[in-house]
């Protein structure tokens, strides 16, 4: 039985800090090339195939911008 | 699977608790506030306390938090968030009382505050952020700075000779017969995040057991002030922070 | 038949606060008042009315816990002398910001510095010109008496609730150490959590579903925002003005000369205005009560039927300064001071007035 996940990030909020991306083990996250009304690249899933939904993302994210979902296939 | 096939409500497995607010933070990108806010609002969520919760504030970058977490808040004078706290638990005695305080609150202006309220064993809980830096006004040297760190206030590294060393508060607080539960934590990454919610839950609980003064340290990162990028920050505070600042339970009883 | 007893100025603060209902006390021992929390202590009130006593680290500490108190909507109070309520300072400008009620008494000694532990009126500038930051006032309350030591705990709280400001007592050595007969008013007892809950919105009580969160600050970053809060405050200061003046006056129908002294020099100068009596000079005296608001109104109903005014005080010459700006050049001011401790006798004060209208 494999996980498979998926986040969803409010890009508006998203400061860019990079900080969901590091401690992201699939290597899900990247930072997008196109930036929010703020100014910031914001986070987003640039390989979903990967995602497990494990929740390191969000519950290291400072300004809580990830939801996360999450299915057994 | 198509993500829209995942992303459905039944499967969220992790979302914002509705305890924070809907405000931006005022952070900087990357701040250790805004995940210990919310490590607060969650515990404060699963343990059903919202109404039954008081907040008091201090001076420094987390003046802000009642903007946060949506609780009653008190917003102290600078370093005086434990004596603020402490005749709200007295007067209160049934509510969950927390400080948040930063290094420069607690460790410098507020000794005497907090020392004496940690030693009548005020059953409160504070929350210690230490990120080695006076953030809110513009990065000058904390009682926590680092030997040889630059900051506004010590431009050239903190110097042993001309500062002294760096305050280890936390293990002072220790010794305080009145202190019942005494940890430093941190939150770079999501094992150390979960380990803080622990330990900020088991703090919570501590309180409505009248054991004492909860006490939890979380070592933090200031990436504005320390001059570097998020990651880097966090990088460096592992590296340089932790050496002087280890984590684990000091006490527990 | 009402209760009375033989007490202490400062025993009578204590006994009065356990009797008008307060929830909290919290101080740091200073002589000349340290009576008022050894009282409290052996009075054990916690075990009777559920009032909180506590020995606080510092009278920086015991301000701060009152911040705490109060925001929770509860009646507490701290006590000090003057180089404790120096301490305060800090304290009682966030209070006044973050408009928060309180009752702060201050036994006066005499200052600068450590200064004496004997009796003095030097803080008058600190207690009604604001001595913390920012524009701020509290209504200062200046007992004579030990009774009006009992009577001004109550009425300081209902002022203090009425405003929602920090109210304080300012007292002396003299009035704080010297015992006299007390009535004891029948007992208030303390609020409920549910009636203070259902009557101070503000009051931080835990939030609940039915009502935004409750935050207790007087920070505003915005310059708008804290400029409307500053006329906000300003406001109250003028309904204080207009709604509660004390004073009492002392032979003053026919004066053609008037002594303004306030706690115990206001004891003294009633004698003098008895001596000069005698002489056949028209001296009569004017008691503010409160010295914030200032009965500047009082001053200026006598002004026309005056020859001169003469403000008596144990300092170098504060409360002069409200008298002149009210009699606002019209008659000669003239000032009578004692310092170090010294009380002067009401010949003293009589010889020094006679000097001055020569």
């Amino acid at each position: 039985m494999a996980l498979r996940g998926a986040i969803v990030v409010d890009t508006e909020k998203c400061k860019g800090c990079s900080v969901c991306l590091v401690n992201c083990p699939t290597n899900t996250i990247a930072l997008a090339k196109e930036v929010n009304s703020k100014g910031y690249n914001f986070a987003y899933m640039a390989y979903p195939e990967n995602c497990t939904g494990c929740t390191n993302c969000a519950t290291v994210c400072p300004d809580t911008c990830i939801t996360v979902y999450r299915v057994k296939v | 699977m198509d993500l829209k096939d995942i992303i459905k409500p039944e499967n969220r497995v992790y979302a914002k608790t509705p305890v924070l607010t809907e405000n931006v933070m005022h952070y900087c990108p990357g701040c250790s506030h805004g995940t210990v806010h919310k490590i607060i609002a969650e515990v404060i969520e699963e343990m059903g306390i919202q109404e039954k919760t008081i907040g008091i504030s201090p001076v420094g970058c987390s003046v802000f938090a009642y903007n946060y977490v949506d609780i009653d808040w008190q917003q102290a004078a600078h370093g005086r968030a434990p004596a603020v706290a402490t005749a709200t638990k007295r007067l209160f005695p049934d509510k969950y009382v927390f400080t948040y305080q930063g290094d420069g609150d607690l460790a410098s202006i507020g000794t005497a505050e907090i020392m004496h309220a940690c030693n009548r064993g005020e059953n409160i809980v504070v929350i210690f952020i230490n990120n080695a830096i006076y953030g809110m006004t513009g990065g000058q040297m904390a009682p926590t700075t680092l030997i040889g760190m630059k900051t506004s206030t010590s431009p050239y590294g903190r110097s042993e000779e001309l500062h002294g060393k760096p305050l280890k508060i936390t293990e002072l607080i220790a010794q305080l017969e009145g202190t019942c539960y005494v940890t430093r934590q941190s939150v770079q990454s999501a094992a150390a995040a979960r380990k803080t919610k622990r330990a900020i839950r088991k703090a919570f609980e501590n309180s409505a057991l009248s054991k004492g003064t909860s006490f939890v340290e979380v070592v933090s990162a200031c990436n504005s002030g320390w001059k570097l990028s998020p990651v880097k920050a966090n990088e460096w505070m592992v590296e340089n922070m932790f050496p002087q600042y280890p984590l684990g339970d000091i006490k527990d009883r | 038949m009402a209760e009375h007893i033989l007490m202490k100025g400062n025993e009578a603060i204590a006994i009065s606060a356990i009797r008008n209902g307060c929830d909290g006390y919290f101080g740091y021992p200073i002589t000349p008042q340290s009576e008022v929390m050894e009282t409290l202590m052996e009075e054990k009130p916690w075990e009777t009315t559920g009032m909180v006593v506590l020995q606080a680290e510092s009278e920086t500490s015991s301000i701060n816990m009152l911040y705490g108190g109060a925001s929770c909507g509860k009646k507490v109070m701290t006590s000090s002398s003057s180089p404790g309520l120096s301490l305060m300072c800090e304290g009682l400008s966030y209070l006044a910001g973050a408009e928060l009620p309180c009752v702060v008494v201050n036994v006066v000694r005499g200052g600068p510095g450590l200064g004496t532990i004997q009796p003095g009126q030097g803080d008058y500038f600190q207690a009604c010109k604001g001595g913390g930051h920012g524009d701020y006032k509290m209504v200062v309350l200046a007992p004579s008496s030990a009774q009006e030591m009992y009577d001004f705990v109550d009425l300081g709280f209902d002022l203090s609730f009425k405003y929602l400001n920090p109210v304080m007592i300012l007292a002396d050595g003299v009035v704080g150490q010297m015992m006299e007969k007390v009535e004891l008013k029948p007992m208030k007892p303390r609020w409920s959590d549910d009636y203070i809950k259902s009557t101070f919105k503000w009051a931080t009580t835990g939030k609940t579903p039915d009502r935004k969160q409750n935050v207790i600050t007087s920070l505003a970053l915005d310059a708008a925002v804290h400029e409307r809060l500053n006329y906000k405050l300003q406001q109250k200061y003028k309904q204080m003005e207009q709604e509660d003046v004390r004073f009492e006056t002392f032979m003053c129908e026919d004066a053609e000369h008037v002594i303004v002294a306030y706690g115990c020099m206001a004891r003294i100068c009633e004698s003098t205005v008895e001596l000069a009596r005698k002489e056949g000079i028209k001296l009569g005296l004017l008691r503010p009560i409160t010295l914030y608001p200032f009965p500047t109104a009082e001053i200026n109903r006598l002004v026309p039927q005056l020859k001169t005014m003469m403000s008596v005080e144990l300092s170098a010459g504060q409360m002069v300064e409200d008298v002149r700006l009210a009699v606002n050049g019209r008659v000669p001011v003239n000032f009578f001071g004692r310092l170090g401790g010294i009380v002067p006798s009401p010949e003293e004060v009589f010889e020094a007035f006679k000097k001055e209208i020569k």
